[in-house]
């Protein structure tokens, strides 16, 4: 078994127009921004990200959305520095939100990954974002009913790989990442290296591999908040 | 007496009295903003445990400028430093442990309080682009969800009220509210009234606050340190 890809276009071809995709990341910490990248040079539309942000200038998450691709996101925080780009198509009616607390998103996402179809939560009881959803009563508190959340693809942003697809994360930006690896029908991996199998301490394993479908080496991976300090604008 | 604006506390003056009830040890989150002010103002002797909702627990100041890891950054996306105790975790890890009763102490900001405990704090309800982050999923959880505030609004109206007009954030949820003129508990639905400021009397800090004022034994004096004004 070897998970390994060479290139970012070869690990997101199979995308299509209309996918679900999970984007990893909080804010620019973790945010796979080369597979981002590689998905508008992909050219696959019409899709629903979920995402804790909604991108921040003119680079990753933020460019794939100012290119048209997407149709709607699901995320717990649509502001940003520079969040022009997503409040502009906001504003003009151009993409949907799903607006998700970000405890919620992250438990819906988990749950996903771990078959659970729904969870009582005690946030949003009361609050316009439980408007419609199931309540309950538990030991005298009321609980919100809420679903879990899937994807056909993740992008993941991990710090060491192996063929296996075993992953560790650097710092902060785990967040998100290994939640969405297991929700994702194929989970794509860009890695700042891969490792030989043994190289990954097995106590130190983050994501154990049957959680991931691709990993691509993408040595010198850009960090969001230094684009957007250049002010790059993709492509 | 005097306009409210002369004599009411800064807002590091609040922050200052609210890190004053933050015991050794505690677990503590502290909003994005003004509620992160409070971490400068630990008691001597005291050390908090700082948690930030995108996976890091006990982390270290903020970084020189030109020294930031990007991969090491808060909440407020701001990049911050580890230090020996830090801890990294996933997203799910983390708000297990704001709904699941382990931090002591959760801070936030607010437009409205209610006498019910009800908070406000997410949405101005007006148009615009609405963003919710964790605020929602702090108020459950912590043992106590403190609020920081202006005790009244810019205009003047009331921040302490019977009842929310604005977007929840929470029902029933804080527990204490550290404002310019006084420190408030919530309890059975009243505020109750544990600490002024001297210069201000009831009568008047009743006149700026939208609900009543309950009393429950003696009302300390709220006095914060001159050079934190």
């Amino acid at each position: 078994m070897d998970k390994r890809l060479s290139t970012l276009a070869e690990a997101v071809s199979r995308i299509p127009d209309g996918a679900t995709v999970m984007i990893g990341g909080f804010g620019g910490s973790g945010a796979p921004v080369e597979l981002i990248h590689a998905l508008i040079d992909h050219g696959a539309r019409g899709l629903t990200v979920v995402n804790n942000n909604a991108g921040n200038g003119h680079v990753g998450l933020a460019a794939l959305i100012e290119q048209g691709r997407v149709d709607k996101l699901i995320c717990s925080f649509p502001r940003s520095a520079d969040p022009q780009v997503f409040t502009e198509a906001y504003l003009a009616g151009k993409i949907q939100l799903e607006l998700v607390p970000q405890g919620t998103l992250a438990e819906r996402i988990r749950a996903g990954g771990a078959g659970i179809p729904a969870f009582y939560t005690p946030t949003g009881f009361g609050t316009d974002l439980a408007e419609g959803k199931p309540v309950e009563e538990f030991d005298g508190r009321s609980y919100v009913r809420e679903r879990w959340l899937k994807a056909d693809f993740a992008l993941i942003k991990a710090e060491l790989a192996d063929s296996h697809g075993n992953l560790t994360y650097r710092m902060a930006a785990r967040n998100f990442n290994p939640l969405m690896a297991m929700a994702a029908e194929t989970t794509i991996v860009q890695a700042t290296r891969i490792v030989e199998l043994g190289g990954i301490d097995p106590e130190q394993v983050v994501t154990p591999g049957i959680f991931v479908s691709h990993v691509v080496e993408v040595a010198d991976a850009a960090q969001e908040e230094m684009l957007n300090r250049a002010e790059a604008v993709y492509p | 007496m005097s306009d409210i604006q002369d004599i009411k506390l800064s807002n590091a003056q609040i922050a200052w009295r609210a890190a004053q009830d933050i015991e050794d040890g505690a677990y503590v989150n502290l909003g994005i903003g003004f509620p992160e002010m409070v971490a400068r103002f630990q008691p001597e002797g005291r050390q908090a445990i700082f948690h930030t909702e995108n996976g890091v627990l006990d982390f270290g100041k903020a970084p020189e400028k030109g020294e930031e890891d990007w991969d090491c950054i808060n909440a407020g996306k701001k990049a911050i430093t580890i230090k020996p105790g830090t801890a990294f975790f996933h997203h799910a890890d983390s708000f297990a442990m704001v709904r699941g009763g382990h931090l002591d102490v959760a801070i936030l900001g607010a437009y409205e309080v209610a006498q019910s405990g009800d908070l406000a704090n997410w949405s101005t309800g007006k148009g615009g682009v609405p963003a919710v982050g964790g605020a929602m999923d702090l108020v459950h959880g912590a043992k106590r969800v403190a609020v920081l505030t202006d005790h009244v609004t810019k205009t003047g109206g009331p921040k302490l009220v019977e009842a929310c007009t604005l977007p929840l954030t929470g029902v029933g949820c804080v527990t204490r509210v550290y404002t310019s003129l006084a420190v408030v508990d919530i309890e059975d639905g009243h505020f109750v009234l544990r600490e002024k400021i001297p210069a201000i009397s009831l009568d008047e800090l009743q006149a700026v606050t939208g609900a009543r004022l309950h009393l429950d034994g003696a009302v300390g004096e709220l006095i914060a340190p001159e050079e934190l004004a």
